[in-house]
């Protein structure tokens, strides 16, 4: 089976998010990036399928802030054969539209049976690219997905809903899926893999559609949300800290 | 483009899902100031009356065995055909297994707008303005739409009382084609009973990812020991295999009112709060103090949470 895994670099979320002068976006000087949680998933399935069924697995992203290199390295070193760019004149941020399009054009002449993405990006947690690739790749799309098999032309997927009630589904290939997890953990990939992967892989590059143009929404501001409370800070060194949680639980008689 | 607002309403299991009542009552309020109408959408098989009941101006359920479950491609061509026929200006789904699929897919094709996460949504004049969360609650961002769009809604971000009503709905036939479906519904497969049900007991320790190894896991269980409670995670820890399914709370996990919800190294996505926002009492334990649990949570500590543990279990002994 010939599987192509759309990877995105995200800014890591357990840093102090700065925002950018105007207020429109962040300042990703500031930041650090790594390869998108549900991405490593969507890359382990990939290589579970391949494991199982034999095939390709190649790994593509839009290099929007040109440090896409990285993820790519890593991906290669879990696993995945090839990998491949979109590049250009990019100009960020460039619209969910935009990016899926891109991604489409390059992956429609790769011919693949599955399309892989992650359930959605942790930076604008919007979950777009997946549904819309299908959209513009004319492919059906499960998203939600945790565990896929491969059977003679389709896959058995599952989609998970809320209380921890699944749906199968049989999906007919070629096919989008959105992968929220992957039957098994992501493998770890050793640094020196990774390192060694950045000295041999060939990435291969796709231009940029400089024409496409969608009109989406106007962007008008970020900011830190407002919240309507806050917690109340408990203070101290832990010894302290652990006291006076003690303390909270005895007043209200949970202890 | 119409001044109307579909809501593409959402059952699972034969129950209608609280966020249909809650985008309903939002898609009312805004389609009268725009003096269009909110017409509720209800796709299903042999369901028609939970199809009453809505606060909308309309309801639509549209029957056909392919509907009986979820899926997206039949639910797809069946919303891309109603909204091809009465272009409204604004289409509504829950930011859910369900929503997720059709949104931007739909939006693709008709050449609307999307906007995921939304937790407000405003008209100023003709322009729509929603606000939307991003980087795992972190940031707010608000976005501007004069022409049609489509949003997935958080759940709670409104109130689902506003959305029930008495309206009757109509009955349809699909007006699109649900024949060779690429997608088909198998089965569903519901959740296996644990060794303990998390959402019946009185207090939760709840562990992240900041708990950064499976060996610390024990620390947490020995916590939850000294405190009578149990032990709960959010996803990541479940993913990792660290811990059964039957522990996970959140979006698509288990919801849970514990008397105490005692939080070590979770950061507060919103995926997690949708599980656990109305326990009694929350204390979160991060180490990063903009954490967006601190936003909910009711005591906070921005310390290490293996600190706080460990002098925990020695004042309890
Ligand atoms: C469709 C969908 C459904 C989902 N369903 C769920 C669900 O049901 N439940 C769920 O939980 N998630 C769910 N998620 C995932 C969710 O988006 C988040 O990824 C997840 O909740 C993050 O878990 P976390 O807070 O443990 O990890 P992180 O967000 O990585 O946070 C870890 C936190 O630990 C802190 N930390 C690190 N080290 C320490 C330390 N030593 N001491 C104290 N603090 C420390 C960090 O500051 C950080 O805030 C879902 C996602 C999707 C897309
Ligand atoms: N720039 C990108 N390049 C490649 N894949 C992407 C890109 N952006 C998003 N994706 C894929 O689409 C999924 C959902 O992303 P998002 O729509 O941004 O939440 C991600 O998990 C990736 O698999």
């Amino acid at each position: 089976m010939n599987i192509v895994v759309a990877i995105k670099h995200v800014p890591s979320t357990t840093d102090e998010l700065e925002l950018n002068e105007d207020g429109t976006n962040l300042d990703f000087d500031e930041i650090d990036f790594l390869l998108n949680e549900f991405d490593e998933h969507a890359i382990e399935q990939a290589v579970l399928l391949k494991e199982a069924a034999g095939g390709e697995v190649t790994v593509i992203g839009v290099d929007v802030i040109e440090e896409l290199d990285g993820v790519l390295h890593t991906a290669l070193a879990k696993g995945a054969d090839k990998a491949a760019k979109i590049v250009g004149d990019i100009e960020p941020p460039v619209s969910s539209h935009t990016q899926a399009k891109w991604l489409a054009d390059a992956i429609a002449e790769m011919n693949p049976d599955l399309v892989l993405t992650g359930v959605q990006a942790v930076d604008d947690l919007d979950g777009q690219i997946g549904p819309m690739l299908a959209a513009y790749l004319d492919l059906p799309y499960v998203g939600v997905v945790t565990g896929v098999s491969s059977q003679n032309g389709s896959v058995l997927a599952h989609k998970e809903f809320a209380g921890g009630v699944m749906a199968e589904y049989e999906v007919t290939l070629p096919a989008v899926l959105g992968i929220q997890a992957a039957e098994k953990p992501p493998r770890y990939a050793p640094i020196s893999k990774i390192r060694q992967m950045a000295k041999s892989a060939e990435i291969e590059e796709f231009e940029v559609d400089e024409d496409f143009e969608y009109e989406g929404c106007e962007l008008r501001k970020m900011a830190k949300p407002e919240s309507a409370g806050h917690a109340e800070m408990i203070e101290g060194d832990p010894e302290e800290v652990a006291e006076k949680i003690i303390a909270i639980l005895e007043e209200r008689g949970l202890l | 483009m119409s001044n109307d607002i579909l809501v593409i309403t959402e059952h699972l299991d034969g129950k209608v899902a609280d966020i249909s009542y809650e985008m309903v009552g939002k898609a009312k309020e805004l389609a009268g100031t725009w003096d269009g109408q909110a017409v509720a959408v209800m796709m299903g098989d042999g369901m028609a009356d939970q199809a009453n009941g809505f606060d909308s101006d309309a309801t639509l359920y549209i029957d056909h065995p392919a509907l009986a479950e979820f899926n997206p491609e039949a639910y797809g061509r069946v919303a891309l055909a109603l909204a091809q026929e009465r272009s409204p200006r604004l289409i509504m789904v829950g930011n859910t297994s369900v929503g997720m699929d059709l949104a931007a897919w739909l939006s693709v094709k008709l050449g609307a707008a999307c906007v995921a996460y939304v937790n407000g949504l405003e008209a100023e004049g003709d322009t729509l303005v929603a606000t939307a969360q991003l980087y795992g609650g972190k940031m707010a961002a608000a976005c501007a739409m004069d022409g049609p769009a489509v949003v997935s809604v958080m759940a709670g971000a409104f109130p689902a009382e506003d959305g029930m009503g008495s309206t009757v709905a109509e009955s349809a036939a699909p007006p699109a084609s649900l024949d060779d479906l690429k997608v088909r519904f198998v089965q569903l497969i519901r959740p296996e009973a644990g060794d303990v049900d998390i959402t019946a007991v009185d207090k939760l320790v709840a562990i992240g990812r900041g708990i950064g190894s499976e060996d610390n896991i024990e620390l947490a269980q020995e916590l939850a020991e000294a405190l009578g409670a149990e032990v709960a995670a959010s996803r990541p820890i479940i993913d990792a295999g660290w811990l059964p399914k039957t522990r996970q709370v959140g979006k698509s996990g288990l919801t849970v009112k514990p008397k105490l919800y005692l939080m070590l190294g979770i950061s507060g996505a919103p995926e997690h709060l949708e599980g656990m926002k109305d326990a009694e009492l929350i204390i979160a334990v991060n180490t990063d103090p903009n954490a967006p649990i601190f936003d909910v949570a009711h005591y906070g500590v921005a310390q290490d949470l293996f600190d706080v543990a460990e002098a925990m279990l020695e004042a309890l002994e």
